[in-house]
């Protein structure tokens, strides 16, 4: 074996380091999905009448429903019935209603991700909403952000407090009947984040949520909805990690983004599920449904993710470009190691005149992994001068790894501009000897060289996020050359 | 000179590439400060050589032994080479996309002090040595900016060579057909980038096709190379002879190297 090869091993082996597992006693329903166990959720969240029926639409209209089987990802046939929708660490008493009444359990678990949820220990920069297993456990920086009119909260507390905002939206991007696993959700889901920026208001900080899946043999279904209104921006950071268990998990959230007049929603992503042992064996099945809805005119979504984690990736962080003059962007980097498979890309929609959207999708493939790039980009008929940009690069580690790419466009406005760009181009052995001869270790030659290949994307991550994103990346590389 | 005094001792080196033999046997002497050149026909292993001191993977050595400072250098990866102060100006310097040209050489020197025992230098220092070391290969500032060789003309990419090296600053520098795709102008920036870095402490192993470059690098000892041995070796003379005469006769009368 070559010094590439076995340093690349050498990566293989490093440990997924969030893989603990938090001992708290958990209020879980009964495994398996039928409308009793809807009704047993929605009764637990207290919910409102509306929400029960949306539930109850979206579960008899997913029982008509088939997996999709279109993605380029191969897995064993996942039974619905052997899942457990909903478990929440139990409440001690009445349910914390401030940070001191939290868990210390929790807090721990959540310090130990390197998510302190106590405020003086946070940057002051951000707000945290921790989402463990099926419910929200703790949102910081409520107060001050309510002085700026910003409402951040569980989705839970949000249909609690504020029906009305629900109501209007949810649904509104992704409507219950969307997808398989956007349906599913829409059944089942337990929580999530919901944020609401009013008219002129930029949002004073950082919102984000940390995902945490603890429990074994249980989904995860959250929810996020964030609307924009006119002339607010808003910038969201989401991260997830789970356990290492031998079993896989689903993980099919939804999110939902609307813009309207000049709002911009910027969201940024750090996936980093468990992706299963060296072998394949675990990791988490991570089937998400994100779009947004640039309603407004001058609206900007932009969508910036990492993906290192999961065992398989199915997702299309998309923008539908309603508003004239509206903007769409995607930035991605996607690393499938090991047996890891991802499935990932966007979709552009453009409706409005005038609507602009950019496409910039980084693959990184090593081990055996297999990296699909898969995307569209419509020009609706209505949608004169608009323009597109699309760059996909891929870039292989060793030889028994995969890169596809998949664009579909389709242009119905003559005077719309389509340019779609790929490259696929492999980590060479001349590469790294030119690192190695001016004495830079292999090591940290194929680190600098991925995080080279990726920079265009981390520019586009707010700093404390970025720095984040390359460290993980350095860590997640495994695979071997040759 | 005496072993000992060497910087570099080259005996009966073979090396293959799949199988295939492409050095036969080199034998090469090379004192410190000392200007070796190393000429021959496309095809005749000067690449080769270059690359197999430098400790290219690609290549199997099958035979011979090299000293370097006395020690085994065949045993040493490339980077420890480089730690021991050995430097290869690449014939075609790979492009590293996104990784800044300054990011790059500083992560690269720092891990040679490192890895001697010597301070890093941070951002400031470097950018300070790194400046004055742009001046000798007339290189501007909007170099800095731009990713490893990405872009980069054929010039250029050479020029980035010997400024890569004067801010490394080695011991043994192995210039790999430097010379090769520069039109006159550029041939001269870099041949005075080199002539500013030779030093009584610092030797260079120059490959190349042609006898122009010798004009401007002008060498203590001239070694011709052909089917994977040194054929003939002999003054900066031998490099008018082999302009005048070609290199098929010239290697028709093979001499041993020194």
């Amino acid at each position: 074996m070559s010094t590439s090869a076995k340093t690349l091993q050498e990566l293989t082996n490093r440990q997924y380091k969030h893989g603990f597992v938090t001992d708290i006693e958990a209020d879980t329903v009964p495994r398996g999905l039928n409308e009793d166990v809807i009704r047993l959720i929605s009764a637990k969240k207290n919910e409102p009448e509306f929400m029960l029926d949306w539930r109850l639409k979206a579960y008899r209209h997913w029982l008509t429903m088939k997996e999709p089987r279109w993605q380029n990802v191969r897995y064993p046939p996942i039974d619905y019935q052997d899942i457990v929708y909903y478990s929440a660490p139990k409440p001690k008493g009445q349910g914390p209603k401030s940070l001191e009444e939290v868990d210390p359990e929790l807090l721990k678990a959540f310090e130990k991700l390197g998510i302190p949820l106590e405020e003086q220990k946070r940057l002051s920069g951000v707000a945290v909403d921790a989402v463990f297993d099926s419910v929200s456990v703790a949102t910081t920086f409520k107060e001050k952000l309510a002085k700026a009119g910003v409402i951040f909260s569980s989705f839970s507390e949000a249909v609690q407090k504020h029906p009305d905002l629900v109501k209007k939206y949810l649904g509104s991007v992704v409507p219950y009947s969307d997808n398989f696993f956007a349906t599913l959700n829409s059944a089942v889901f337990s929580d999530g984040s919901f944020v609401y920026i009013p008219k002129g208001v930029r949002c004073p900080m950082e919102l984000s949520t940390y995902f945490r899946i603890n429990a074994e043999n249980t989904g995860q279904f959250e929810r996020t909805l964030i609307v924009a209104e006119e002339g607010s921006y808003v910038s969201y950071l989401e991260g997830c990690t789970a356990p290492m268990r031998d079993k896989n998990q689903l993980h099919a959230a939804v999110v939902e983004l609307v813009a309207l007049d000049n709002a911009q929603i910027k969201y940024s992503t750090v996936q980093n599920w468990y992706p299963g042992d060296a072998q394949g064996k675990g990791g988490i099945y991570n089937f998400v449904t994100k779009r947004g809805a640039a309603r407004g005119r001058a609206s900007k979504i932009s969508w910036t993710q990492v993906e290192t984690g999961s065992a398989i990736t199915w997702k299309y962080p998309s923008v539908i470009l309603q508003g004239d003059d509206a903007v769409g962007e995607f930035h991605s980097v996607a690393l499938t190691n090991n047996y890891q498979q991802a499935d990932t890309g966007t979709k552009m929609i453009h409706i409005g005149k005038n609507t602009r959207s950019t496409i910039l999708s980084k693959g990184i493939s090593a081990g055996h992994g297999q990296n699909t790039y898969r995307g569209l980009v419509k020009i609706q008929k209505g949608a004169t001068g608009s323009r597109n940009y699309t760059q996909c690069d891929s870039l292989l580690l060793g030889n028994r790894c995969g890169a596809h790419t998949m664009p579909y466009i389709e242009v119905k406005n003559t005077s719309s501009q389509v340019e779609h760009e790929a490259s696929t181009s492999k980590i060479g052995e001349d590469q790294l000897f030119y690192c190695t001869q001016r004495g830079i270790s292999e090591e940290d030659a194929v680190s600098m060289i991925v995080n080279g290949f990726c920079r265009e994307v981390f520019k586009e991550l707010p700093m404390e996020f970025a720095v984040e994103a390359q460290k993980l990346l350095s860590v997640s590389l495994e695979g071997s050359i040759g | 000179m005496t072993r000992s005094e060497l910087l570099l001792r080259v005996k009966d080196l073979h090396a293959t590439v799949g199988g295939k033999e492409i050095l036969r046997g080199i034998d090469l002497e090379v004192g410190p400060g000392e200007v070796h050149a190393i000429m021959g026909p496309n095809g005749s292993g000067k690449s080769t050589f270059a690359q197999v001191l430098a400790g290219r993977e690609t290549f199997e050595v099958t035979k011979g032994e090299v000293l370097y400072q006395g020690q085994d250098l065949l045993a040493l990866s490339p980077e420890e080479r480089a730690v021991a102060g050995i430097f290869m100006a690449f014939q075609y310097p790979v492009e590293i996309p996104g990784v800044g040209n300054l990011y790059f050489l500083r992560t690269a020197l720092n891990a040679l002090r490192k890895r001697r025992g010597e301070e890093e230098l941070d951002a400031m220092d470097f950018l300070a040595l790194a400046k004055q070391k742009m001046k000798l290969v007339a290189m501007d500032e909007s170099f800095t900016g731009r990713s490893v060789n990405e872009g980069f003309s054929g010039g250029e990419k050479k020029r980035n060579e010997i400024f890569q090296m004067a801010v490394l600053d080695p011991r043994l520098a192995i210039l790999d057909e430097t010379d090769s795709g520069l039109d006159i102008d550029a041939l001269r920036t870099v041949a005075s980038g080199v002539n500013s870095l030779r030093s009584k402490d610092r030797a260079m192993i120059v490959i190349t096709h042609y006898q122009r470059l010798l004009e401007y690098i002008v060498p203590d000892r001239v070694h011709v190379m052909g089917n994977g041995r040194i054929v003939r070796s002999g003054g900066r003379e031998l490099a008018l002879e082999l302009e005048q005469k070609g290199y098929a006769q010239v290697e028709g009368r093979r001499e041993a190297a020194r």
